[in-house]
């Protein structure tokens, strides 16, 4: 048994507005785990009742000062909390959560917004090397390396 | 009570403009969350932002929803089965960094309870008619199927690491 096991943690992240609701919906799939909820606003936090609820500060990338602080306030949290397993639905604080909890070794789960219907989103295509499982919401998307399997709504 | 929203990110004028024209022909009050747009709003009740609690009530509180077409609030429509027009931002009009709008509808043609307008006269003629029931929350079968896959992952990987 090793030391990681026992806390077995899994991270679920994403920014406000449409990327959150879409976390939620994927609720169900979190139950019966150690859960940490990750997002940009923590008045959602507070409306879906999240017990464990971590703050990020938003950044889309039209904001590059945004997106630094955002960045390195993603590899803090990532490096305190040290989930094993990190799941988000974008966009940009999701990536970086991403990217950092590829590098402490956790297993990474990228699921692009239902909201790209003709091609993966930008930070999605980013997360890509980083993910260890890719999901498209869209079955005309799927590839070798972008899997379907489901779409939230 | 018909709620209309731009969502948080960016102004929408055109659409926010249009139903408000609209507004003083129409059987009930309208409550628009504009945003950072610029139009002020003649024939509604606004405000720029509404934070997600009270938003979540004035759902609750509408007859059917006027909206970017955003995920967000889809879903949250979904989630307290209103009716839904969705008109589409468009990227040639600056109204977001690319098409993805138009892409979003486009997957939604045909689904129960959800109209896509794209202009003035599409609106016009969505608002006019009786609005479409919104499709059961509890039958959705692709839903389950991503859950259940989100689920085996974590759980496969918690195995393998008590395991290992």
């Amino acid at each position: 048994m090793s030391d990681r096991s026992r806390d077995f943690t899994v991270l679920a992240v994403s920014s406000g507005g449409g990327h959150w609701e879409e976390l939620l919906l994927l609720r169900p799939a979190f139950s019966g785990f150690n859960l940490v909820f990750a997002t940009t606003n923590a008045e959602l936090a507070e409306r879906d009742h999240i017990d464990r609820f971590l703050f990020l500060p938003d950044a889309n990338r039209d904001e590059i000062w945004r997106s630094v602080l955002c960045f390195f306030a993603s590899i803090r949290l990532i490096m305190r909390l040290r989930p094993n397993v990190v799941i988000t639905t974008g966009a940009l604080p999701g990536l970086f959560c991403l990217i950092a909890a590829r590098l402490t070794r956790a297993h990474t789960v990228w699921i692009d917004s239902i909201a790209n219907s003709d091609k993966p989103s930008l930070s999605g295509r980013v997360a890509r090397p980083f993910a260890h499982e890719w999901f498209t919401q869209w079955a005309h998307l799927a590839t070798r390396s972008r899997r379907y399997d489901g779409a939230l709504l | 009570m018909i709620l209309l929203t731009v969502g948080t990110q960016l102004p929408f004028d055109r659409l926010v403009t249009i139903v408000d024209s609209l507004a003083p022909s129409l059987p009930e009050r309208v409550f628009a969350q504009i945003g950072h747009g610029h139009y002020r709003p003649e024939h509604m009740d606004w405000c720029p932002f509404v934070g997600p609690i009270e938003f979540e009530r004035r759902i609750e509180e509408c007859s059917y929803l006027i909206s970017h077409a955003g995920v967000g609030t889809l879903v949250m429509a979904q989630k307290h089965g209103k009716p839904v027009i969705l008109f589409p931002r468009r990227a040639a009009l600056k109204e977001h960094r690319n098409d993805h709008q138009l892409a979003t509808v486009r997957g939604l043609e045909g689904r129960p309870g959800v109209q896509i307008a794209y202009d003035k006269d599409d609106l016009a003629r969505f608002i006019a008619q009786p609005k479409p029931t919104p499709e059961r929350q509890d039958i959705l079968p692709e839903r389950d199927r991503l859950r259940r896959t989100v689920a085996d992952l974590i759980g496969a990987e918690h195995r393998r690491l008590a395991g290992s």
